[in-house]
């Protein structure tokens, strides 16, 4: 993987032969987030073009909700629009949160560097001789983040409605909790933080302001989403983890791998 | 107060070649990287090139990188380091070398040259200016660089990419770009510059500039990301776009010109 004739070996530069000089374990954060994201990539791939085990009364999986085509009697709180849907009902709404990482702050970051090695760490000379950014296409479409987080924020109420849902055991009576409840509950607690803690939430909020002071209620919401801001890449990868998670959960209860424990 | 052997390393040469050759130096604890580079000045190599001023982390002149780190030499503490361990000291990758840790950094004030400077409006009736205070505050973070250009060498677009330099300002201009776009009083809308001759749609914001400022500046989070924003806002969001046509305008860019 040699560096480029413009890059850190380029005729005018310090010669060093070495593409970097650092000693730490620089390629461990890469590694860690390139095995990570693939695992979840093949899982939800496999999940979502199953079709099947994704709801198990009252839960419904979150890769499958709202489930708009032909779905389990149960699942569909929403109609099904989609009736008729070739493929599994997961496919027609996962474009929205799938739209939403990929074109995420952070996971651009994590991405550029652990899959595509530019760079793969800082210091550390990336193996491509040519570079355009995010200026043509289709890198240019990383720009449309905002409108995937105006869904996000739908997919996120939905979810939350998911939730309330839950609150009912497998008869639909109201009142009772399991711990699919709890595990549903705690998703989508981090699916909110990492919807609004977004940097394009942030500036929506109040940051393309140019006077804060004419704005006072935009300024106090900006201050607050900054706050969450610090923390977007955690909840990236905490909330990534819990709908994989719960999702699972659900799948093993819909084959009936064990019963959902039920706290009242 | 002890005394011990430092295994250093340090690149010598010119734009015409060099290497990296050993300097083993006795140091002290508490001392810095810049400390043992001026011993083995004084004591091995009086003829090794280094730049510095300030010794205080203030002036941004002693950049350099630290086993393969962009660091500032003076604020790069020895004791981060195991007392065998080997450091190895070179200039700026990124920058043309002159002699020794002394690099060009002269691209950086090409491209400050073409960053259009403040341009405020005429003044109030009694002469002076007027800012509220929560407006003065969102840009202070940004005053505290120091132009040490480690930003500048660590960003992979010009580092990795030499042909990049003439289309690309940089960390340190995007960070400029942002203070004057949200400053309550500039006159100028900087967005299509940053956009076009200042090439903020190359930066892949993968945050290394955020990782070696030296001075915590959150370049990425509260400068390029929102500057990106900014953009889309005027160039890729079709609301706003609508909203423009048919005469519900953000009104925060009112009497503004591009710069």
């Amino acid at each position: 993987m040699a560096s480029t004739d413009t890059g850190v070996t380029g005729p005018t530069r310090a010669s060093i032969e070495a593409r970097t000089l650092r000693t730490d374990r620089w390629w461990v954060a890469p590694l860690l987030t390139f095995v990570v994201f693939s695992a979840f990539v093949v899982y939800a791939t496999i999940r979502a073009f199953m079709g099947r085990d994704y709801y198990s009364s009252p839960y419904l999986s979150p890769f499958y909700s709202p489930c708009l085509g032909d779905c389990v009697e149960g699942a569909s709180d929403f109609g099904q629009p989609f009736k008729g849907f070739p493929f599994s009902a997961a496919l027609i709404i996962l474009i929205f949160p799938l739209g939403f990482r990929m074109t995420c702050y952070y996971y651009r970051k994590a991405y550029y560097r652990a899959f595509w090695l530019s760079p793969p760490a800082c210091a550390v000379a990336e193996p491509h001789q040519a570079y355009s950014g995010e200026s043509r296409f289709p890198l240019i479409l990383q720009n449309l983040h905002r409108w995937f987080w105006y869904a996000a924020v739908l997919v996120a109420l939905i979810l939350s409605f998911d939730v309330v849902l839950a609150f009912r055991n497998a008869e639909h009576e109201w009142g009772h909790m399991g711990l699919g409840t709890l595990l549903m509950l705690i998703n989508v607690v981090l699916i909110w933080l990492y919807t609004l803690s977004c940097h394009s939430c942030r500036h929506t909020v109040g940051g393309r302001l140019r006077h804060f002071s004419k704005h006072p209620v935009r300024y106090k919401l900006w201050t607050w989403v900054s706050k969450l801001n610090v923390h977007h890449a955690k909840y990236a990868w905490y909330s990534l983890f819990s709908v994989a998670l719960v999702d699972l959960y659900i799948w093993l209860l819909a084959m009936g791998t064990f019963d959902d424990p039920r706290f009242f | 107060m002890t005394n011990y052997l430092l295994k250093l390393r340090i690149w010598r040469g010119d734009k015409d070649g060099g290497e990296i050759k050993d300097y083993p130096v006795e140091v002290s604890e508490g001392e810095v990287v810049l400390d043992a580079i001026h011993r083995v000045q004084g004591t091995q190599a009086g003829d090794l090139a280094v730049r510095w001023n300030c010794k205080a982390g203030k002036c941004g002149s002693c950049s350099a990188e630290v086993n393969g780190k962009p660091r500032l030499m003076c604020m790069c503490r020895l004791s981060d380091f195991e007392e065998d361990e080997v450091i190895t000291v070179t200039p700026m990758r990124s920058f043309p070398v002159i002699r020794d840790l002394v690099t060009d950094v002269s691209y950086n004030y090409e491209k400050a040259k073409e960053l259009p400077a403040f341009a405020p409006p005429p003044r109030d009736a009694d002469g002076k200016r007027r800012m509220a205070q929560i407006d003065v505050e969102r840009g202070q973070e940004f005053r505290k660089c120091i132009e040490c250009f480690l930003c500048q060498n660590t960003c992979h677009v010009v580092r990795d990419h030499e042909d990049n330099k003439p289309a690309f300002a940089g960390p340190r201009f995007f960070l400029r770009y942002a203070e004057l776009d949200m400053h309550p009083l500039d006159t100028h809308d900087r967005r299509e510059l940053a956009q076009g001759a200042a090439g903020l749609s190359m930066c892949n914001i993968t945050k290394c500039c955020t990782e070696v400022c030296p001075e915590g500046i959150k370049i990425t989070d509260n400068a390029i990301i929102p500057m990106k924003e900014r953009v889309a806002d005027r160039k890729y969001d079709p609301l706003v776009w609508l909203g423009n046509k048919i005469g519900l305008r953000s009104k925060d860019y009112e009497g503004r010109t591009d710069a």
